[in-house]
């Protein structure tokens, strides 16, 4: 028996208008009680003040390329504090004229992990490009061959410096942190209370301490006449101090791993290499991916701390330059640009981590 | 599972056993969970373990494979000692191939990869021919079509016939089972039982660990009852089902047999 009324055909019954589009969703989800309409109302007050005049600030009123004297008449923002020092907030004390050497190890740096981003290039031969490319930097930043004119790595700095400190930073303390993890776990007492003990101590004192200790207390163990220089100890302080905390986290994530995958990978003859390397670290580590990507970003803004022992990172670079008379009082200006190099650093290591983790759960 | 699969009795004298355990003892602890077990299992015999939980069935057959280690006793694999010498425990893991019940397939690895993992790490087999050998011990198991699925897309049943594909692909001497239908739905016991009767008819030395009474009965040469960590009777299927002699055999069996 069929008797479908004209008025339900789908066809010609649309849904009221202030039920679907634009409006349905803000009356959904920014109206839909008494409490979230007030607290709407108030989130678009605060915003009506608060934006425009800040975009007036920072674009409208704002000079680019103008004098500081233009910019200390003007209302708006005064851009030229960085653009004008660009040179030095970017590059620090690295001579002026070498300065393309820095630059064009920035841009190797990035087109490598332009291309990292992309796990289908996870090949042999991206390792290999990985390894030239570090060479080639290392060369071009530090010159003495090829004619190139040596510098000193006490010169560098500015964002090459932050940039190696994080790069090699993380990348380091990763492997180092998963064997800690690794050692904390083990069934030999040694290698375990060793584990717990670095664990344990680096975690109970901030990086700045381990930053100040490496610049003194280090060369004091050091044999006569071995130096090392001041970028290598805050890289193995940042190193070191970074894995204790990736080893925690790890720990965590082993944990999480059921008995029985430990089991079937030795009932097939896995020894403990194998059976961590194919079976228990890919689960744990993926599944410790959120976690993992927070320290990692935090490490990558606990560059700025190397001051303490007079490396000129970028943040450094930056303040430096409100110290002359003429830029003095345009620290808004410099520090907002300063947090956006990083914002741009940190959001780009978060959003590949979300890829990786969508990429990952997509098989098992 | 009418099917009765001859009883070969020439499997009993010539040989070596394929395992040999005498006065095993382990403790939990304080707990005495294996109290003297003393058990020889021939090549190509077929044993069902079956008991009330807590009575050392599972411990006994994880002892074999050093899954557990035991504190008295030997364990000999086919003449390997079962020790603390991790090259003969190594040796031994080879040819003892296990089925758990709760699968344990590695599920960040497709069904392939679970299953030449093994041949080629420990084996070191090429990785061609080792994937020829997983679709053949697949299409064994019938599941050569999901073999490129993650065991997580696929069913209970399913699974737990990929596990058995994955430790006959390690071309084991014995295959030890461990409860393997008992994390299964109803409907999907049949199908793994299938594919071990299968394997029966082969010829694989097997040690079950099992509630499935039916399976006993048609494919094992002995049924062995164990309780409080002793092996308290074992007779073939008919004379164990027929004619239990201990009050707790009895006991068990009408609780079980409904």
């Amino acid at each position: 028996m069929e008797t479908v009324s004209k008025a339900l055909d789908p066809e010609t019954l649309k849904p009221p208008v202030a039920s679907v589009g634009v409006l349905g969703w803000m009356r959904k989800n920014l109206f839909n009680s008494i409490f979230n309409s007030l607290l709407t109302l108030f989130t678009f007050y605060f915003l009506l003040k608060v934006v425009p005049p800040f975009v007036q600030w920072a674009f409208v009123d704002s000079l680019w390329f103008a004098s500081s004297e233009a910019c200390r008449a003007g209302a708006g923002a005064c851009w030229s504090v960085v653009t004008k020092n660009i040179r030095f907030i970017l590059f620090g004390f690295y001579p002026y004229d070498q300065q393309w050497r820095p630059l064009v190890s920035m841009v190797i740096l990035f087109t490598l992990l332009g291309f990292s981003r992309n796990r289908k290039f996870w090949t042999k031969s991206l390792g290999y490009a990985w390894i030239a490319g570090l060479f080639s930097m290392g060369l071009l930043m530090k010159g003495g061959i090829f004619g190139l004119e040596p510098v000193e790595s006490t010169k560098w700095g500015g964002l090459p410096l932050t940039l190696l400190l994080a790069v090699f930073g993380l990348t380091a303390a990763y492997p180092l942190g998963v064997l800690l993890a690794l050692g904390r776990q083990s069934k030999m007492p040694i290698v375990r209370v060793l584990s717990v003990l670095y664990i344990e101590l680096i975690r109970g004192v901030p990086l700045i301490s381990l930053l100040f200790m490496s610049s003194v207390i280090f060369p004091l163990f050091l044999p006569e006449g071995v130096n090392l220089n001041k970028i290598l100890r805050a890289q193995a302080a940042i190193i070191l101090f970074t894995a204790a905390y990736i080893a925690e986290v790890v720990r965590g994530g082993l944990q999480g791993i059921a008995r029985g995958q430990y089991e079937a990978a030795g009932s097939l003859g896995l020894n403990y290499y194998l059976t961590m390397r194919l079976i228990i670290l890919p689960q744990a580590l993926k599944i410790v991916i959120p976690p993992s990507v927070s320290i990692l970003i935090s490490a990558f803004k606990d560059t700025s701390l190397v001051v303490i022992i007079a490396l000129y990172d970028v943040l450094k670079t930056t303040q430096s330059t409100l110290s002359n008379p003429l830029w003095m009082g345009f620290s808004k200006e410099a520090y907002l640009f300063v947090a956006v190099l990083y914002f741009l650093g940190c959001f780009s290591m978060s959003n590949f981590s979300r890829k990786l983790e969508k990429e990952l759960s997509a098989g098992g | 599972m009418s099917e009765q699969l001859t009883r070969d009795p020439s499997t009993q004298s010539t040989e070596s056993p394929m395992i040999e355990i005498r006065d095993l003892h382990k403790w939990f602890d304080q707990f005495h969970v294996l109290q003297g077990i003393d058990l020889d299992v021939q090549r190509q015999e077929r044993i069902v373990i079956c008991g009330p939980s807590g009575s050392g069935k599972s411990t006994l057959i994880r002892c074999i494979n050093r899954l557990e280690e035991h504190q008295r006793g030997h364990i000999i694999v086919d003449g390997i000692e079962l020790t603390n010498n991790i090259k003969n425990i190594e040796k031994i893991r080879a040819e003892v191939g296990m089925v758990f019940q709760h699968f344990n397939l590695f599920p960040h690895l497709t069904i392939v990869d679970n299953l030449t993992l093994g041949p080629i790490w420990v084996r070191k087999i090429p990785k061609k021919e080792a994937e020829d050998a997983a679709m053949h011990y697949l299409e064994k198991v019938h599941i050569a079509e999901q073999a490129r699925k993650y065991p997580g897309q696929l069913s209970g049943g399913q699974q737990q016939r990929v596990a058995i594909a994955r430790s006959l692909c390690m071309n084991p001497k014995v295959m030890l089972f461990d409860e393997p239908t008992s994390a299964l739905d109803p409907e999907m016991i049949k199908e793994v039982l299938d594919v071990m009767i299968d394997l029966a008819k082969e010829g694989m030395t097997m040690i079950v660990v099992t509630h499935e009474m039916g399976f006993a009965k048609s494919v094992a040469h002995r049924v062995l009852f164990m309780d409080y960590g002793k092996v308290v009777e074992g007779n073939t299927p008919h004379e164990f089902f027929e004619n239990p002699q201990h009050e707790r055999t009895k006991l068990f069996l009408s609780q079980i047999l409904h």
